[in-house]
């Protein structure tokens, strides 16, 4: 590429971000000898630059009367994307490729062991309450979630983020206890929230003051939120909306129709029963994004039966993957290969083949086992994912062609997670991923673990798994965790049919960049990223 | 008004409160069944038993339930309702904001259910037996036969989606104008009338009806008065305390039985606040609501019996 290409793309990208005008650019088009083409290139940079204003309504599910501003009990899409989608901000950002990039930290370094890592601040970042952002806010606000006694959901994770102090005004040093390459990611969790610390290091939540692109107007928990552009938001090119409010609609049909009636510009999680008539709507667009939410079914390899891997491969085998995804997910979504990292993260084991129904193997495997036929009772409600009952039902009439008796038992939705999942030998549940393998591998499957809902314990997942945390060689990493999803693929307590995608809608006025996939709605962001076009 | 209505007034004041009484345990007990406590609901899947447990220290919920329940009724009784164990917001405060949309709905579905019901009522008495009497209680039967989310999606997909003419859902806040307010909550108030009208209608009928085989009716008619003077005139006022009855449950039931309708139209009324709160095994939340609830019913049942006394002479003067 030429200079002067490079140049005038520089010039384009300035004007995209709003960082040049209309003036400056056709004047220094013009000295470059561009004179008559730069009206044309000015618009075509212009038409793709976000543009401020408008008010953003967007219904929004999992709302509750009971939801709180403090962070750490936040669990669900609408505070998410009220909490640290828009009022605040983390230390680290996801973006929509899934990687991780500095937040509120402008520069984040690791040790050659990983096992300390030096965060530099932005400097000058403002509260929406005039303080100016500092290491103790930063401290302060981690400690509310690692602190005895707290009731944070990220208590373990801020915990494992080790001793934490300051070294002047704007750097914060993390020492870990082991070393960790995703430590960066730990830092975007959505509960890890900075606050503003008053001088005896207390932050008041309640107050909902943060950094972010919106300050809270009203906040009626369970019913709407009516949020402001901060017109000193430090993040260059983000926060275009003048007003955005966050209307609580967790009943899919009543969203569906808020959507189809223009009551409000975008959705999330549309009704994959009526998505297909809402395609129809003109003015509508239908968002799908590849994420890392999957169903599993995990088994109980303590128990007899499942604890003989020829069981388990049977039971791999004589799923139908395919009905799963054309049915329960109306093809939003695609295979699951019996591992929980999706194509759209890092280190996707793709080589491994796709696992296929296969009756006639899965009853080769049962023969190996003993079991002549199999008899199994499996719990399903449709609390660990929507349609859930019937999608068991339909595994286990594709299972009987294999030999295999699946007696479907369905539970309650209420309190499923404390009393059946975990509690009985299998059931049905979801993760909604998480946006590393580690993170992945370390809450749902290293033995012992809370939620290690197979109760596996591998003793080479065990050693690669904390091999693979500290490596920085990307090559090796790749190879570790290949390994390791090939292990779950092979000898892994849990079924994993399918990775459901995102599927949200918008109105066609907005207009928005590449969308991410760690949460709907581009990562719980739109206020933050998307505009009015 | 005599001292034989006093003393059935305070004693069915004393009969409520028992009645109220009674609910509170009801409820208590209810959710004690319910699987899950506050906390477990809160942290949902990713619950771990170390904050389980540190949430359950902070919030006082390790302590026997009958504890806890004797506390809540002794400041109950004192004028607090207590805090919203999920957001430490006042409980009186939250019902307070939501209960006025409440009244709102119930209000604005009652001004138009009982004039029409009663009108359709006396309509249908005047003209009973003809085409127009079984197209009315035809059309009216079903509307109460039906589920009222259904009726609720039905009006919806007709009203809102294949005509544009009122909302979808119904997200009335405190900044709207009255007049907006209205046209926000029209489908619901569409909703809750048709699903009332029919059994308001069909009583106001068959009083009337019942009324028309006395003698005094028939002497009306051999003087030759026309007959919708005599319905209204001579029918009806001997009618009213059936249809007091019938007029004032319904109007309860508009109150505390909103709950569905409120959540299909994410109505931010006291219904979905109950549900909201159930969800959350939001203990305190969900007395509270069920006192207010209870409380408005026990109520209008005794407006109803005072009304009905009143409008009946001979309850009045009683030898």
């Amino acid at each position: 590429m030429s200079n002067l290409q490079k140049d005038l793309q520089r010039m384009q990208k300035q004007v995209t971000r709003g960082t040049m005008n209309r003036r400056e650019f056709l004047s220094r088009a013009s000295a470059m000898g561009l004179m008559a083409a730069a009206p044309l290139l000015y618009n075509e940079a212009a038409q793709a630059a976000p543009k401020k204003g408008g008010v953003y309504r967007v219904g929004l599910p999992a709302a509750n009367t009971g939801d709180t501003l403090d962070s750490g009990l936040n669990s669900d899409h609408y505070m998410i994307t009220m909490n640290q989608g828009a009022v605040k901000n983390a230390m680290v950002e996801v973006d929509a490729k899934g990687q991780a990039v500095p937040e509120l930290a402008e520069t984040l370094e690791p040790s050659a062991d990983a096992k300390t890592w030096v965060a530099k601040l932005r400097q000058g970042v403002e509260f929406h309450s005039g303080k100016t952002l500092d290491a103790d806010d930063v401290i302060a606000s981690i400690a509310w979630h690692s602190r005895e006694g707290s009731t944070s959901a990220a208590n373990a994770v801020a915990k494992s983020m080790g001793n934490i102090r300051k070294d002047g005004p704007n750097t914060v040093i993390f020492e870990l206890e082991s070393g960790n390459a995703d430590f960066p990611y730990l830092l975007s969790d959505y509960h890890i929230l900075i606050g503003p610390a008053d001088s005896s290091g207390n932050i008041d939540w309640d107050a909902g003051d943060g950094t972010g692109a919106y300050s809270i107007k009203s906040f009626e928990p369970g019913v709407g939120t009516h949020l402001i552009r901060n017109p000193n938001y430090w993040k260059e090119g983000r926060g275009h909306f003048d007003e955005c409010r966050l209307i609580a609609i967790n009943d899919a049909a009543a969203r569906m129709n808020a959507m189809a009636t223009g009551q409000v510009d975008a959705i999330a999680r549309t009704d994959l029963k009526t998505v297909g008539m809402l395609k129809k709507k003109p003015g509508v667009e239908i968002l799908q994004v590849a994420g890392t939410k999957h169903f599993t079914y995990p088994m109980d390899v303590r128990q007899e039966k499942f604890g003989d891997n020829n069981v388990r491969m049977a039971l791999k085998l004589g799923i139908n993957r395919q009905t799963f995804v054309d049915t329960v997910l109306r093809g939003y979504g695609s295979l699951g290969n019996d591992h929980p990292i999706s194509v759209s993260q890092n280190y996707c084991a793709t080589e491994i083949p796709q696992r296929q129904y296969d009756p006639d193997k899965a009853r080769w495997h049962l023969l190996q086992s003993g079991y002549g036929g199999l008899d199994v009772e499996i719990h399903a409600s449709d609390a660990a994912f929507s349609g859930a009952v019937d999608a068991t039902t339909l595994y286990a009439e594709s299972a009987k062609a294999a030999g295999i008796n699946i007696k479907v038992t369905r539970a309650s939705a209420d309190g499923y997670w404390s009393n059946t999942w975990m509690k009985v030998p299998w059931s049905a549940s979801y993760w909604s991923g998480r946006p590393t393998a580690d993170w992945m591998f370390t809450i749902g499957y290293k033995a012992g673990g809370n939620w290690s809902e197979t109760f596996w314990d591998n003793a080479r997942f065990e050693e690669l798994l904390v091999m693979g945390r500290a490596e920085l060689d990307e090559a090796k990493r790749r190879d570790i965790y290949v390994e390791m999803q090939t292990i779950l693929h092979n000898e892994g307590g849990t079924v994993i049919p399918c990775f459901a995608n995102n599927v949200d809608a918008r109105s066609d006025k907005l207009a928005h960049g590449d969308l991410a996939g760690n949460f709907e709605l581009d990562g719980c962001r739109s206020c933050e990223r998307w505009w009015f076009a | 008004m005599n001292s034989q209505l006093w003393g059935m007034i305070i004693k069915r004041l004393g009969f409520g409160l028992l009645t109220l009484f009674a609910i509170s345990l009801l409820i208590t007990v209810g959710m004690e069944f319910l699987a899950g406590d506050v906390c477990t609901e809160m942290l949902g899947q990713m619950a771990h038993p170390d904050t389980v447990a540190a949430c359950r220290a902070e919030l006082n919920l390790d302590r026997p339930v009958h504890m806890r329940y004797a506390e809540w009724v002794w400041n109950l009784l004192h004028g607090d309702m207590g805090v919203s164990l999920a957001n430490r917001r006042e409980v009186s405060e939250l019902i307070s904001r939501r209960i006025g949309n409440t009244l709102f709905l119930a209000g604005m579905s009652a001004l138009i259910s009982v004039p029409l019901a009663i009108g359709l009522g006396v309509l249908a008495a005047l003209y009973r037996n003809t085409a127009f009497d079984r197209v009315i209680s035809i059309t009216t039967l079903s509307t109460i036969s039906v589920p009222e989310f259904f009726v609720a999606y039905i009006l919806m997909a007709i009203l809102a989606v294949n005509f544009q003419v009122f909302p979808a859902i119904s997200n009335v806040d405190n900044f709207m104008g009255f007049f907006e307010r209205v046209k926000v909550s029209a489908l619901p108030v569409l909703t809750l009338t048709l699903v009332v009208v029919a059994h308001m209608m069909r009583m106001t009928r068959a009083s009337i009806v019942n009324l028309l085989a006395s003698p005094y009716i028939e002497m009306a008619k051999l003087k030759g008065i026309r007959p919708a003077r005599i319905i209204i005139w001579h029918a009806l006022p001997n009618a009213w305390a059936p249809i007091i009855q019938v007029v004032i449950l319904n109007l309860a039931w508009l109150v505390v039985g909103v709950v569905i309708v409120e959540v299909v139209f994410v109505y931010p009324g006291l219904g979905y606040l109950m549900v909201d709160s159930v969800l959350f095994r939001d203990m305190p939340m969900v007395r509270g609501t069920a006192m207010v609830f209870a409380t408005t019913y026990v109520l209008l049942n005794l407006l109803a019996d005072i009304l009905s006394i009143i409008a009946n002479p001979r309850l009045r003067h009683r030898k």
